[in-house]
């Protein structure tokens, strides 16, 4: 591989990774807080997509007020699922808290087929000038870094409200020992909609960027970068913000130079990663391995 | 009590969606008999993707079909019979295919399937068609494994050699091509049949076949592999995939500095290619299988019942005329047949010769259809005829 190749292929990978990684950072951060693997989350991402959808196109805005109209319709959206669907099996077993995610997702998918049907749709093409930029023969564009570095700023953003603020306490409390928390007069119903509204509405800002990236959004979008998001949040070590971050980033470019070598390999080697991860390190790269007492 | 409701509700809601995903439109309807009365109604079976990512692919051949049914009753049905489709949702799945399929055969009673419309769902459901002795006629399963499971299986489209052998020989005769790429879906027997077909025709013709690259289903992100295709700069680059993803393609391939023509097949045909791939997928070619711009007789009376149907503004693509086409066929067939038995009806498609919307249609010994494709040129964002390539004889 030539040196000019290996350095779009690694900016390639950068730019596939940050997608992974913004996604993954939600994933990561409801799991970490209430321990459950989200299912819904890539749909939720595509409920933001589709808000954010209708509000630039029916309204015209312009790309911040639509960004901060999807992150808010998505955060609302996943604290309506959280108490419809998940605070009435709180205290059941896990298995089925993870079948209604799935069954929720399935829901959200389903239903916005039947609503808005299939056809993918575009966001209106001015919205967010999409610039190349080169240096030298190596090219990238802006909204690649636009994504990167809304990805490193969440990240950021989530570990000082997690370790730096009140709610964070709260959450950080909650995830200890929910009954412990709540004896300590912390209001756990709050604490758990509040990490659903800000997971989700990290949700709806992947939505929209993801959706001007690859010019379409429709009710599937969700599927696969959510299994990929997934995958990241379990490499990087999950309920870990950070881990999120390098798996997402470390996933894009695994997936990126196998491609490059053989492409018939592209579709499995997230899984290949998946399989050493939980084989060599179950919790992760940036995880600890808890000894569980019996 | 509260919390029970409300589960219940939730539960309601869900398996709701569930059999919305398996049911599709199927309709409930009750009927004389098990689909053979007749004076009551003749049930054919439909499967094809309702919901997911080839929905609307599913909706417009349910359109199509739809408007079959009602013009068929309307004038008199089939053998003093109406004639029923019963919709049913494939998701684009194989394995729902088969499962939908089983349910049509078993519980519906169908005496015959219209579908399915990929090549995918349909290489699934061909056997359990061919062991039931269902006959089964697909309008749009180009892939040439389909007809091969059995003397029950028939199809009303070109197949998959024939269209990559039009597409290629296009390329290196119209537009004088010598260096080609391909890259394409490498879990998509639809995809993939075009690819060995244009590969081996390009290469007959003289060409050279530079550089293929694969991806999976739902990618969105193809930079590594076009990253690999650009500095080996092919005149001509062969994207056989649907349009929502080709269209993606070309839009990155052109950023990764790509200046080659894109050629591609039916599954190009959408408006949505042009919102989605821009400036990018213009001055591109593909094969269709017909095109709403023919004077034909057949086309223009589809058309102005399409628009009469469904709006002034509709313009029927591929997915509805050929379902319709395989519909009215298949319906054609029945009559011949002078009832339902599956033999009857089978032999009754063996000799079957007419012209439908999409063209003449005779079966050769494989029981697919021999007919002439349209090379489609993208121009200012939108679709233009271009020229007729016919089947050699």
């Amino acid at each position: 591989m030539r040196l000019v190749e290996f350095l779009q292929q690694l900016i390639n990978g950068l730019s596939l990774g940050s997608v992974y990684a913004l996604i993954a950072l939600g994933y990561t951060m409801v799991y970490g807080i209430i321990g459950l693997i989200n299912f819904a989350h890539a749909d939720i991402l595509m409920v933001g997509a589709f808000i954010g959808y209708f509000v630039a196109t029916d309204f015209g805005f312009s790309f911040v007020p639509t960004l901060l109209i999807a992150m808010a319709g998505a955060g609302l959206a996943g604290v309506i699922i959280e108490r419809v669907a998940y605070k009435p099996l709180r205290k059941a077993a896990n298995i089925s808290l993870l079948i209604t995610a799935i069954g929720v997702s399935l829901l959200l998918e389903n239903g916005f087929n039947w609503l808005f049907g299939g056809n993918p749709r575009t966001y209106p093409a001015g919205i967010l000038a999409q610039k190349t930029i080169m240096f030298g023969p190596i090219r990238t564009d802006t909204l690649h870094l636009i994504i990167l570095g809304t990805s490193l700023l969440l990240m950021i953003l989530l570990q000082v409200v997690i370790y730096r603020t009140k709610i964070g306490k709260a959450m950080r409390a909650t995830s200890t020992d929910k009954d412990a928390a709540a004896l300590m007069g912390i209001n756990v119903d709050t604490t758990i909609s509040a990490t659903f509204a800000i997971g989700s509405a990290l949700a709806g800002a992947a939505g929209v960027l993801v959706s001007i990236l690859y010019s379409s959004l429709d009710p599937y979008m969700g599927l696969q970068p959510g299994i990929k998001a997934f995958v990241a949040a379990v490499f990087g070590g999950i309920g870990l913000i950070p881990g999120a971050f390098a798996g997402g980033i470390l996933l894009g470019l695994i997936e990126t130079f196998v491609t490059a070598w053989n492409s018939q390999l592209s579709g499995a080697i997230a899984f290949v990663v998946l399989i050493i991860i939980l084989i060599i390190k179950p919790s992760g790269l940036l995880g600890k391995n808890v000894s569980v007492k019996v | 009590m509260n919390r029970k409701i409300l589960a219940a509700v939730l539960t309601a809601a869900m398996t709701a969606s569930l059999a919305g995903c398996q049911g599709g439109g199927v309709s409930t309807k009750s009927s004389g008999g098990s689909g053979t009365a007749s004076g009551g109604t003749i049930k054919v079976g439909v499967v094809t993707p309702l919901t997911g990512q080839t929905s609307t692919f599913g909706q417009s051949a349910q359109k199509g079909l739809q408007l079959l049914e009602e013009e068929t009753n309307a004038a008199g049905g089939v053998l003093g019979s109406k004639v029923q489709f019963i919709f049913s949702d494939d998701e684009g799945k194989a394995a729902t295919a088969v499962t939908v399929g089983q349910k049509l055969i078993n519980s519906d009673k169908v005496v015959a399937i219209v579908g399915p419309l990929t090549s995918t769902c349909a290489n699934s459901l061909a056997p359990i068609c061919q062991q039931y002795q269902i006959p089964m006629v697909t309008g749009t399963g180009t892939n040439t494994k389909i007809t091969q499971a059995g003397d029950f299986i028939f199809r009303t489209c070109f197949i998959d050699p024939f269209q990559g052998q039009a597409v290629a020989t296009f390329a290196a005769d119209d537009l004088k091509a010598k260096t080609a790429a391909i890259v394409y879906n490498n879990g998509d027997d639809y995809s993939k049949g075009l690819a060995d077909a244009f590969n081996e025709y390009f290469t007959k013709k003289g060409g050279k076949i530079v550089d293929t690259e694969t991806y999976n289903t739902g990618d969105k992100d193809f930079n590594a592999q076009l990253t690999k295709v650009a500095p080996k700069n092919p005149d001509v680059m062969f994207l056989p995939d649907y349009y929502n993803t080709v269209a993606v393609i070309a839009k990155e391939a052109r950023a990764a500095g790509i200046k080659a023509t894109f050629l591609g097949g039916d599954g190009w045909d959408s408006s949505d290619l042009f919102s989605i791939g821009g400036d990018a997928v213009n001055n591109s070619y593909f094969s269709n299988h017909y095109s709403p711009d023919d004077t034909a007789k057949e086309v223009v009376d589809f058309i102005k019942a399409y628009k009469a149907k469904y709006g002034q503004d509709t313009t029927p693509d591929a997915m509805a005329a050929l379902n319709y086409d395989a519909g009215k066929v298949l319906l054609q067939c029945i009559a011949k047949a002078g009832g339902t038995d599956a033999a009857k009806i089978r032999d009754a498609l063996k000799n079957y010769d007419g012209t439908v919307v999409s063209g003449h249609i005779k079966f050769n010994s494989s029981r697919d259809a021999v007919k002439a494709a349209v090379i489609i040129k993208t121009e200012d964002g939108k679709e233009k005829f271009f020229k007729k390539v016919q089947p050699d004889a």
